[in-house]
């Protein structure tokens, strides 16, 4: 039977409410008793604190308490976070403070915790408090962290180095001896903050009744926060919920339990009172996670007819002041390197390290782009050094359908092998160039010249392993009410997810989409959950969705079987009720509900067991990989170095697209979060590790003017690892967009030799590119 | 972040206004708050005393009178953007002034509160430098009027006293069929640029230039004008020999620099731009003429 | 420096066509007292700077970003929130059900300020192009979208405007 609703652009059941201004995200919440909170945040980014007083912050008319470590600390295990995933081999005392103790180690830390009748009372009080500092000199940059006598990020540690690894395989080092062609490549990356246009925030919210506390949280994590909040907080399961409203973004930036939402949880114990605290954008700078410096420096060679044969390098990468969740960004970012080429052999050697900086985690794309970059840079070079075209030299290096499913040698973070299952690459490749339109490009080149302006064409390749596991889980649950509701540890943030969601559950249960109630984010509606990384959640999620549907499809289909003696086979799912194919007789799924749920004191019918209604933990074998193709053209001027982007293509491949309109958003708002990293998104900092950009008049996020049209094609080239056939996008468009982007710089200029090492890119940088060019070609 | 406290007034005439700006302490005044507001909600600025002028009605609108044009300063953007007397008698800024911020900020931004914010790399106190503006202030010991050229005294700072309003803006149009044109550069759409020109120039009868005015923004603490360049536009033929010489002149000014663009960029955007200006601003005219 | 001393101000305007009062600080903005004491939720604040335009309402008609406004100086002014656009009886309006169409809101925290400066854009100039509309829209950041849909959401909702017209 030809699938109903998956495969369909069906209408998204979140856009009602949230068209109307009436979905509720955590700041809308606004229970009786409310209090707010403001943080005091250490001013430096490295220092001593002598003392904190709060005395005159007290005082202030409507502070309910001025609070410090000290004073939560009768209702904490512990004063520091645990790092988050489970990383073997860190060193100790990285884990944030939920207060600072005695030291600060980045601008933004917090100190104190005011709650007060208002927010703005609050943030008066915080200035009141009078914390004094003595200052520390601080970890600037990761190359400076591992200088012989660079200082010490934070004082208890022996030094800067969270983590060193090396990864690869094959023999490099013979290869490289006889290589016919060699480039070497220093490559400067940054990637800024996330930057939802909601930042974070909390509310906790304890119950008198139940005795229950419910921290409401926008957070991509929902169960992975409670777990870590009971035991910080030494509670259990049932006195702890946490819950999710509408989340208005995440990105990475809220994959994480932060001290705030730890103090806020705590303050709110120890006064009894409901206390929120939203994060404003300034914080969002100063304390949100980024994904910010790497520093690459590697060598590449390759065979007289530009096939690949070895990588090797170095990587520095700045981890920040804390170690929150582990150093996964770092080695996400060393096994994105190979992509969706044959690279024989390749050897790495990766140093994590601590600045005072606010900690990096994996914001959109998790490491992905930075190995991505590194491999398209690589291409370009080898292709200059090798006289090969562009394009060209990435045909040649691809890794083949006939090699399909493809194991490279290397392991992902959770240990299991890293395999590429399913795709066409060659195919997605030579669409993305057609669509592009590769021909006319010499003409609309000249068309260009005659205005003044350099075109430039450029390509990129990416890979991205999506679905991480364990598991997600899914309960699908016909009530007596006939209603079909979906409950899920996975967390939607803005993607569709609850539609497509819906989708898999009408398909087995024949019921519209839109009568479906999906209920994410609720500790208290299933035990269990990983929520929103990885792009993983239609993949893992929606694969247990889809299993636990079948199975209340077959349970209902049993009792009405029973109910109209027939055979099961005969019994059709449609609109919400269960009928006898080609008859008149049928039921609803109200009914069947009814019958499975039992009367007091009599028998289910014979071979029924209690309640339509079945949860799934699907687990998936490894990451299923979905390749990705940008095809970009742009145009620079010469004069002032400003690149604008003409034509953008994507081919992108999304295994089986549940709902194909939601596909391509995820795709749009991938790119275009990466074009913010290669052409315009720059978090500064002085030689003080001050914060210089918090202000988004400083910090520079696309806007619809800078933006082309996204032309997006969707390759579905079946996973074989997940019953739906799915790979996840959510991150996916960020993975090749920098790498097209620069090539395409380069194309322009007609430049070669990997001018252009370091991005963001800015149009000052490009200008001087241009101008050595033509001094040098003067010369 | 939410600002700090402030006691708050809105007097309805400018007399009260003045009053109250001569009696209180650590007082702004509240224009359209394009920029104040922002800054107050980061606690940038903390005054103790906000006297908001939108409610003096006085204080807006735009007239002519021989020739000479007069804005009050409370004359919203997007007003001055759509104004058909402005729009032909200076059509120069409806061009720069859809490059002002972005719809819902020309709404409420005054031309009197960008002049008074003097941020060095907007466009309206550009303007005002290019048209040799007379600003007009007032207090409550009486009126007087500054040149643009004097009216900034630091950086991002006017020369009015603590108890001074700037009230209106005054200057005298350029002969209809003048030439014009505002260039930016910078890096989205509605921000503060990196360099900005304008530039008006008229002919003579004989088709050579006989007056011109050029100026920068973005480059100096203030916008300035180059003197030296429109000199050297006086009694040349139109065209690209006469505005890459002229050009060229922008070069050579003294240019601020900042965390990200260098003094030396911003001298050679100074010349892309003042040739672009110029460049689009004749262009126009042979493209109406053809 | 405490706010012991802080003066309320009454505030009475008409919200939505709905004639409403209130009682703030005079250092409350716009979108706060919108959000918080007409507990008209829908205006989102996404920076309190002036650059996200998350809060964008309509204030007599016209587009503003209501961080950048104090509640004070809005007594006797009509605005318009999101909650306006459509009663809550009704369906959604040609723009609410094109950005559902097009797809034009992921996360729809940036959504509110984008459809009320679309009210504005849209009525001052019915057929727009679509780089007028990604000009006029240059004033909304957002992040999940790439702006594209929205776009396509706007146009399409333009054309069914004007056919409405007609
Ligand atoms: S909240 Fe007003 S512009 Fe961002
Ligand atoms: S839809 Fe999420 S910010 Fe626009």
């Amino acid at each position: 039977m030809d699938p109903r609703f998956i495969g369909q652009s069906v209408r998204r059941q979140e856009d009602d409410s949230l068209l109307r201004g009436t979905g509720k995200f955590v700041d809308d919440l606004d229970p009786h008793g409310l209090t707010h909170a403001a943080f005091l945040r250490s001013p430096v980014a490295h220092g001593r604190i002598r003392s904190i007083d709060t005395s005159f912050a007290a005082q202030v008319p409507g502070v309910i308490a001025v609070l410090t470590l000290a004073d939560l600390r009768p209702v904490l295990t512990s004063d520091r976070l645990p790092v988050q995933f489970k990383s073997d081999g860190l060193p100790p005392n990285i884990g944030p403070y939920i207060l600072a103790k005695e030291e600060v180690v980045y601008v933004g830390e917090t100190v104190a915790l005011v709650i007060a009748e208002s927010r703005a009372i609050a943030e008066d009080a915080v200035a009141l408090i009078d914390l004094d500092i003595e200052e520390l000199d601080p970890v600037t940059g990761c190359q400076q962290a591992v200088q012989p006598g660079a200082p010490k990020a934070a004082l208890d540690r022996s030094n800067n180095i969270y983590a060193q690894f090396d990864m690869g395989y094959g023999d490099v080092d013979q290869t490289f001896a006889d290589a016919a062609h060699r480039v070497s490549l220093a490559l400067v990356q940054h990637r800024g903050g996330a930057h939802p246009i909601e930042g974070r925030g909390v509310l906790a919210h304890p119950d008198p009744m139940s005795g229950q506390m419910t921290v409401w949280s926008s957070t991509q994590q929902a169960h992975e926060a409670r777990g870590f909040l009971i035991e910080l907080l030494g509670l259990d399961e049932t006195l702890l919920r946490v819950r999710t409203p509408e989340v208005g973004g995440g990105f990475g930036a809220k994959y994480l339990l932060y001290p705030e939402e730890v103090s806020v949880t705590a303050a709110s114990l120890l006064l009894g009172r409901p206390i929120k605290w939203i994060e404003d954008r300034r914080e969002h700078f100063l304390a949100a996670i980024q994904e910010r410096d790497q520093f690459w420096d590697v060598e590449a060679a390759c065979d007289a007819s530009g096939k690949l044969v070895g990588i090797r390098g170095t990587m520095i990468h700045d981890g920040g002041a804390y170690v929150p969740q582990g150093v996964n960004l770092a080695y996400n970012a060393a096994t994105a390197v190979p992509g969706p080429y044959d690279l024989p052999n390749y050897k790495l050697s990766v140093q994590a390290v601590a600045t005072n900086k606010v900690p990096t985690i994996p914001v959109r794309g998790a490491g992905y782009p930075e190995g991505t970059f590194v491999m398209e840079r690589v291409l370009d070079a080898l292709a200059d050094a090798a006289g090969l075209d562009r394009i060209e030299i990435r045909r040649r290096n691809l890794i083949p359908v006939s090699a399909m499913p493809f194991s490279t040698p290397l392991k992902s973070r959770s240990g299991s092998g890293i395999t590429y299952d399913s795709g066409d690459f060659h195919a997605m490749y030579e669409q993305a160039l057609k669509e592009i339109d590769l021909d006319g490009f010499a003409d609309r080149k000249a068309k260009a010249a005659q205005a003044g302006l350099l075109r430039g064409i450029g390509v990129a390749c990416g890979i991205k392993g999506t679905g991480r596991g364990p598991y997600e889980s899914a309960t699908v649950r016909i009530g007596k009410s006939g209603k079909v509701t979906v409950f899920t540890g996975a967390m939607p943030m803005g993607q569709g997810l609850k539609t497509a969601l819906s989708q898999i559950t009408a398909e087995s249960l024949g019921v519209d989409p839109g009568d479906i109630t999906v209920v994410c984010g609720d500790t208290n509606t299933i035990s269990l959950g990983l929520g929103g990384f990885a792009s993983r959640q239609t993949v893992v999620a929606g694969s247990s969705v889809s299993v636990a549907a079948k199975a209340v499809r077959d349970q209902a289909l049993h009792i009405a079987a029973g109910l109209f003696e027939a055979d099961v086979g005969d019994i059709e799912l449609v609109d919400g009720m269960a009928r006898v194919k080609g008859t008149e007789i049928q039921t609803s799924l109200k009914e069947l509900a009814k019958i499975a749920g039992g009367s007091p004191g009599y028998s289910l019918p014979t071979g029924v067991t209690p309640g339509l209604e079945a949860t799934e933990y699907f687990m998936p074998t490894g990451l299923t990989y979905g390749m990705g193709v940008h095809a970009v053209e742009l145009e620079v001027d010469a004069e002032t170095g400003a690149v604008t982007l003409q034509r953008y293509v994507v081919v992108n491949d999304c295994g089986r697209a549940i709902n194909p309109k939601i596909v391509v958003g995820q795709i749009h708002g991938g790119v275009v979060h990466a074009i913010g990293n290669a052409l315009f998104e720059f978090m500064g900092y002085d030689e003080q590790a001050q914060p210089t950009t918090t202000t988004l008049a400083d910090y520079l996020m696309p806007t619809a003017p800078e933006i082309p049209r996204i032309d997006v094609h969707l390759a579905e080239y079946p996973s074989p690892l997940n019953p739906l056939g799915v790979k996840g996008v959510g991150e996916a468009g960020c993975l090749p967009t920098a790498g097209a982007i620069v090539s395409a710089i380069e194309n322009a200029l007609g430049a070669k030799n990997n001018m252009i090492q370091r991005i963001p890119v800015m149009p000052q940088d490009l200008f001087q590119f241009i101008q050595q060019g033509k001094q040098s070609s003067a010369a | 972040m939410k600002a700090s406290p402030f006691a708050y007034f809105a007097p309805d005439t400018l007399q009260e206004a003045l009053d109250l700006l001569g009696s209180l302490d650590n007082a702004k005044i509240l224009a359209g708050g394009q920029s104040l507001m922002a800054m107050l909600n980061l606690r940038y600025a903390m005054p103790d005393q906000l006297v908001d002028i939108n409610g003096i009605s006085d204080l807006a609108g735009i007239t002519e009178q021989g020739g000479r044009l007069s804005i009050g300063a409370m004359t919203r953007q997007r007003v001055l953007e759509r104004d058909s007397l402005l729009f032909q008698k200076a059509p120069i800024f409806r061009e720069a002034l859809l490059q002002v911020g972005h719809i819902q900020t020309r709404n409420r931004g005054t031309i009197g509160g960008s002049l008074c914010h003097l941020d060095p790399a907007a466009e309206l106190p550009a303007l005002a430098m290019l048209y040799d503006a007379t600003l007009i202030a007032r207090s409550a010991k009486g009126e007087r009027a500054l040149p643009m050229a004097e009216f900034p005294a630091f950086y991002m700072t006017p020369a009015l006293e603590p108890d001074e309003i700037l009230t209106r803006i005054d200057f005298d149009a350029w002969p209809q069929d003048s030439h014009f044109a505002f260039v930016e550069f910078s890096r989205r759409h509605g921000d503060f640029a990196i360099v900005a020109a304008g530039c008006l120039f008229s002919l003579s009868p004989s088709g050579t230039i006989e007056r011109a005015a050029i100026v920068l923004g973005g480059v100096g603490a203030a916008p300035m004008r180059l003197t030296e360049a429109e000199n050297s536009l006086i009694g040349q033929v139109p065209g690209r020999a006469a505005f890459e010489a002229a050009a060229r002149a922008a070069q050579d000014i003294e240019a601020m620099e900042d965390s990200v663009y260098s003094a030396q960029y911003r001298c050679h955007l100074s010349e892309v731009m003042t040739r672009r200006a110029l460049t689009k601003a004749w262009d126009r005219h042979q493209e109406r003429a053809a | 420096m405490t706010n012991s001393a802080e003066t309320l101000h009454t505030v009475a305007l008409t919200v939505n066509d709905v004639p409403r009062e209130g009682t703030c600080v005079a250092r409350q903005n716009l979108a706060d007292f919108l959000r918080h004491d007409l507990h008209l939720t829908g205006t989102h604040v996404g920076c309190e700077h002036g650059v996200c335009g998350a809060c964008t309402v309509l204030v007599d008609g016209q587009a503003v970003r209501g961080c950048l406004m104090l509640a004070v100086q809005a007594k006797g002014r009509s605005v318009t929130t999101i909650e306006g656009l459509t009663r809550s009886d009704q369906e959604l309006g040609v723009l609410q059900e094109a950005f559902s169409q097009h797809h034009a809101l992921q996360c729809g925290f940036c959504t509110p300020g984008i459809l009320m400066t679309l009210v504005e854009v849209l009525q001052d100039d019915p057929d727009p192009s679509e780089m007028a509309l990604r000009e006029a829209l240059s004033g909304n950041l957002c992040r999940c979208t790439g702006y594209q849909n929205i776009i396509d959401a706007a146009l399409a909702a333009a054309a069914a405007l004007r056919q409405n017209q007609k």
